[in-house]
């Protein structure tokens, strides 16, 4: 088995990930999906520091994890906020910048 | 060197910080702002004295000075000084403005004491005299032009004072927009001498006139001549100058006789040296001269206006000094001389005039005059003076100015003395026609009015219409002084600088030195002739309008005479030749604007428009859609950058 | 990269996928919820398999454990009870979405495909003084000043929640007659006054899903508790009726033939 079977499995995740933000009309599971992202590239930066023995790599997703860690928590207070204002979690109902 | 030379400035800030006060302060110095206004200009009055005394003082070769207070524009080759030139020439300028400018503003404390705007009349005044003393006392055509538009300004002003009267407000309009045609010229000559001595002052630009091409010189000269035509109401421009009578009459006796019409004979002389070196430009200004000299003469005759009467004199007296400045350094003293007798006597007429209406309810009718002699014995005494003077009556002063001029019409050789001679010759005949004409008809004759007391309207309906009634009585001595005093100078100003030449050595440094030349006629026979043609004129006149009866409608008349009481229809011509092609040309313009340009760019606009009103739909408001959006773009990208780095093609 | 790795990779690979996939599928926030779960977790074991425990360890602690849980506080603040319909609403959004989200899966993995990667190296070496003190070597030396920003980043973060989910009262607190009034002014349009009536209890099932019933008998829809009945759990009035008639009826049949008690036994 070769390395590059993890970038695959990164780029299936990628891919699915962005699948969800695109077809999910919920924003707490869009916002999975965005995680679901998120991991994917952070699977992708742990195997390139294997492959090239530099552990810069797993800093990297060290630090993505942390931004995330911080984008979730904005975000789901917004989600928490319109949710309050609008009743409703749906990203389809917020569209008010619509004309 | 002269001593006073670093006071020059003074002459120009003096009646500029009186226009100013006047304007800023308002209404507050509505009590004494017109004392104010007489002040500054009496003052500048006296700093040109005390300069003049100080030039007269030092010898002829001295007298020329330029006092540079600043440096005004220094872009590279390009340097221009706010210059002040002291010369004979100016300083004369400098006396005729503020001498006759200050017994005007003093007329005018008087004339316009009923108006609620003297303040403001007074402020405007004054930056006239300001623009002008800039105009003449400027080093360099560039500062002259700041003048230059300066007194436009105030023209247009003026003129249009009473703009609560629509044909004022029109007139204004005219002679601004005419004035421009010319400033055009002023600003293209600039532009060459520009670009052929690289600079535009005197000093530079007359220095080396010489040695610059013929073809070039000729082109500057007639530029010049064109904007002298939009100053002066010469032809082709003349049109403006009667209806530039709608200003109240101190403003007509002030810019439109004496100082800024002449504003274009100052800078055709101003630029002697240069015209010297085009003889084909000093040709056509003679040539304009006699023209206009004919033109104006022959509307005087027929004007029954008496504003515009003494208007169409102007223009015609104006026409004398052009063809003497246009006779090269023989003529540039005579005309500058006429200029000088001109302001006083012309100034004199005006305000007699204005002292006529002042008494006649303001009616400038001159065929519903007749008979105010003996009611305004000062304003006749001073107008009669001043019509005398106009005349060329020896020993008035215009004899002194005008005859001169004709001599030198005579000299040269081939045709032109004898069309210029001749023309001269027969000016000053007309002349004396009509300006008997305007005499006669105002003060001599019968009355062609009535008062109350002689038993009311209709006593001399001669025609069958209603005499109007009026109560002439004589002007306040705040007018009457310097009608006086403008009459003194019309008797005396020619024999007195005429004396020994005095006007003409006085001159020398600027003119430069003339040499005599003989006209191609005797002088006995010119001024034998000059006179006899003058009486003839004034007798005519005293036939035609003080013993016979005068109509109080203008009669019937041959073709010449309506023509000439429409001004030889020169307004006819301007809108044929001018407005008419002007104007199909921008509708045309426009239509093509429309049709093809806007057209072009608004069908590009609505079909941008459109494209974005189809493109709108993508902003659904859906943040899923977006993200499809910038995910699409992301692998096209993607795409694009596989593509391009060669990775798809292996 | 050893044997034991490969078939831990196969075993854990296609759950991961279906896991992922289940995102797209699934109605209920919560199971979801439970679909990233499961991913981050399989990353985790993942990131351990591929020399990296350090981050294994907080995958599990950060995501798995934070912001997961996050996650699941905040579905519970906006409301179980709303399970997505999946039906699209948007034109034409399912088959873009769709498309491109297999379009971008072909050029990932078209480019993982196309690229050459040089041998594997390992982290043998850089692991030696082991991985978490190799990464806090890197961490605190050549990337100490992106630490503090991050750490700036999440303090802001943290303030951020605060102030966004932060309400701001508008208007005065209302005392407990203010509430009691505007109860009793909102009575004509229909609103209740009482507290509203406790489910039907039974001793037979869990009572919280079967409606009270009346003093005429008929079931009172709003006994039972908003958020079932939004799930469809409620028990409907009628089967519990048939419920008690059978057993009315089974009663009576025990109570005239006490001999044959316990046919039914």
């Amino acid at each position: 088995m070769d390395l590059v079977n993890y970038l695959y499995l990164a780029s299936i995740l990628f891919a699915l990930g962005a699948t969800t933000v695109l077809l999910r009309r919920n924003a707490i599971v869009v916002f999975m999906g965005v995680e679901l992202m998120l991991n994917a590239t952070n699977l992708a930066l742990v195997t390139f520091a294997r492959l090239h023995g530099d552990i810069t790599g797993q800093v990297l997703a060290f630090f993505v994890m942390v931004v995330a860690a911080a984008e979730v928590v904005v975000g789901l207070a917004i989600i928490v906020t319109i949710f309050r204002a609008r009743r409703s979690a749906s990203v389809d109902d917020v569209n008010l910048l619509k004309s | 060197m002269m001593q006073t030379l670093s006071l020059a400035p003074w002459l120009v800030a003096t009646p500029l910080v009186g226009a100013a006060l006047l304007l800023l302060v308002g209404r507050l110095s509505d009590r004494w702002g017109h004392w104010l206004g007489v002040l500054a200009s009496t003052a500048t009055f006296v700093i040109g004295l005390v300069i003049l005394l100080d030039m007269l003082g030092v010898a002829a070769e001295d007298r020329v000075g330029v006092h540079t207070t600043a440096s005004w524009i220094d872009v590279g080759p390009l340097q221009v000084d706010l210059g002040f030139q002291v010369d004979p020439l100016s300083m004369t300028f400098v006396m005729l403005i503020t001498f006759v400018g200050s017994l005007i503003h003093l007329y005018s404390v008087a004339y316009m004491s009923h108006d609620r705007d003297r303040r403001r009349f007074f402020a405007y005044l004054n930056l006239f005299v300001a623009a002008m003393l800039l105009l003449v006392l400027a080093d360099s055509y560039l500062l002259l032009f700041v003048g230059w538009e300066g007194v436009g300004l105030a023209s247009f002003l003026l003129i249009g004072f009473w703009d609560h009267h629509l044909p004022n407000a029109v007139a204004g309009k005219k002679a601004f927009v005419m004035n421009r045609v010319g400033d055009m010229g002023l600003i293209a000559a600039m532009m060459l001498m520009l670009a052929t001595f690289g600079g535009v002052d005197f000093a530079t630009v007359l220095g080396s006139a010489d040695a610059a091409d013929q073809g070039t010189t000729t082109a500057i000269g007639l530029l010049l001549l064109l904007a002298a035509c939009g100053k002066s109401a010469q032809l082709p421009l003349q049109a403006w100058l009667g209806d530039a009578m709608a200003g109240p009459t101190p403003v007509s006796a002030l810019i439109h006789a004496a100082t800024m019409v002449t504003a274009g004979v100052y800078l055709l002389v101003r630029s002697g040296p240069l015209l010297e070196a085009a003889p084909d430009a000093q040709l056509v200004i003679a040539v304009v001269g006699a023209l206009t000299l004919l033109f104006g003469a022959i509307v005087g005759c027929a004007k029954d206006d008496i504003k515009k009467a003494l208007a169409a004199s102007t223009m015609s007296q104006i026409g004398y000094m052009m063809l003497a400045a246009g006779l090269g350094p023989v003529g540039y003293a005579f005309a500058i001389f006429h200029l000088l007798t001109h302001g006083f006597f012309k100034a004199g007429l005006f305000l007699g005039a204005g002292s006529v209406m002042h008494a006649m309810d303001d009616d400038v009718n001159m065929r519903r005059f007749g008979g105010l002699a003996r009611l305004l014995p000062v304003t006749a005494i001073t107008m009669g003076l001043g019509w005398l003077a106009i005349l060329g009556v020896p020993p008035f002063s215009g004899f002194y100015s005008k005859d001169k001029i004709i001599e030198v019409a005579f000299v040269g050789e081939g045709w032109r003395p004898w069309v210029f001679g001749t023309v001269a010759l027969v000016g000053a005949g007309i002349t004396a026609y009509y300006m008997s004409r305007l005499f006669f008809m105002t003060f001599m004759g019968r009355r062609r009015w009535a008062t109350e007391l002689a038993g009311g309207a209709g006593r001399d309906g001669a025609d069958g219409d209603e005499a109007p009634v009026r109560h002439p009585h004589e002007s306040p001595w705040l007018m009457t002084l310097p009608m006086i005093v403008l009459a003194i100078g019309s008797v005396g100003l020619g024999f007195v600088l005429n004396a020994g030449d005095r006007f003409v050595h006085w001159l020398e440094p600027v003119t430069g030195h003339a040499e005599h030349h003989e006209p191609v006629l005797p002088i006995w026979l010119i001024v034998t002739l000059t006179l006899v043609l003058v009486v003839l004129g004034a007798a005519l006149a005293f036939v035609q309008y003080a013993v016979r009866r005068v109509p109080t409608t203008p009669p019937p008349a041959p073709a010449l005479v309506r023509a000439a009481r429409v001004d030889l229809h020169q307004d006819d011509v301007n809108e044929g030749l001018v407005m008419l092609p002007g104007r199909v040309l921008t509708r045309s313009l426009v239509f093509a604007d429309r049709t093809a340009v806007d057209a072009g760019w608004l069908g590009l606009a609505g079909g941008v428009g459109r494209l974005g009103g189809r493109l709108r739909s993508m902003q659904s408001g859906y943040v899923r859609q977006y993200a499809a959006m910038t995910l699409g773009g992301l692998g096209v990208i993607v795409l694009v950058i596989w593509l391009v780095s060669g990775q798809g093609a292996s | 990269m050893s044997g034991g790795e490969e078939v831990l990779f196969w075993t854990l690979a296609p759950l991961m996928v279906i896991a992922a996939a289940g995102l797209l599928v699934v109605r209920r926030a919560v199971h979801a919820a439970v679909c990233v779960v499961f991913v981050m977790i399989g990353l985790a074991v993942l990131y351990v398999a591929q020399e990296a425990p350090f981050l294994g360890i907080v995958q599990v602690v950060v995501y798995t454990g934070a912001v997961m849980m996050l996650f699941l506080f905040v579905l519970m603040l906006v409301g179980v009870d709303a399970a997505d319909s999946l039906t699209e609403t948007i034109r034409g959004q399912r088959w873009i979405g769709l498309l491109l989200g297999a379009g971008l899966a072909a050029v990932l993995l078209g480019v993982v495909a196309q690229a050459t990667f040089p041998p594997s190296v390992g982290l043998a070496q850089a692991n030696a003084v082991t991985n978490p003190v190799a990464l806090a070597r890197v961490l605190m030396q050549d990337y100490v000043v992106a630490m503090e920003v991050v750490g700036i980043l999440l303090v802001t973060a943290a303030l951020a929640g605060l102030v966004l989910t932060h309400r701001r009262r508008l208007g005065k607190k209302p005392t407990q007659r203010a509430l009691a009034e505007a109860k009793v002014a909102l009575l004509p349009t229909g609103r209740q006054l009482t507290p509203l009536p406790a489910p039907g209890v039974y001793a037979q099932n869990n009572a919280m899903d079967t409606p009270a019933l009346d003093p005429e008998g008929r079931p009172l829809e709003h006994s039972v508790p908003r958020v079932l009945r939004i799930r469809g759990q409620q028990r409907s009035a009628t089967e519990l009726l048939t419920a008690e008639e059978t057993l009315v009826q089974r009663i009576q049949l025990d109570r005239p033939a006490p001999a044959e008690n316990g046919e039914d036994r």
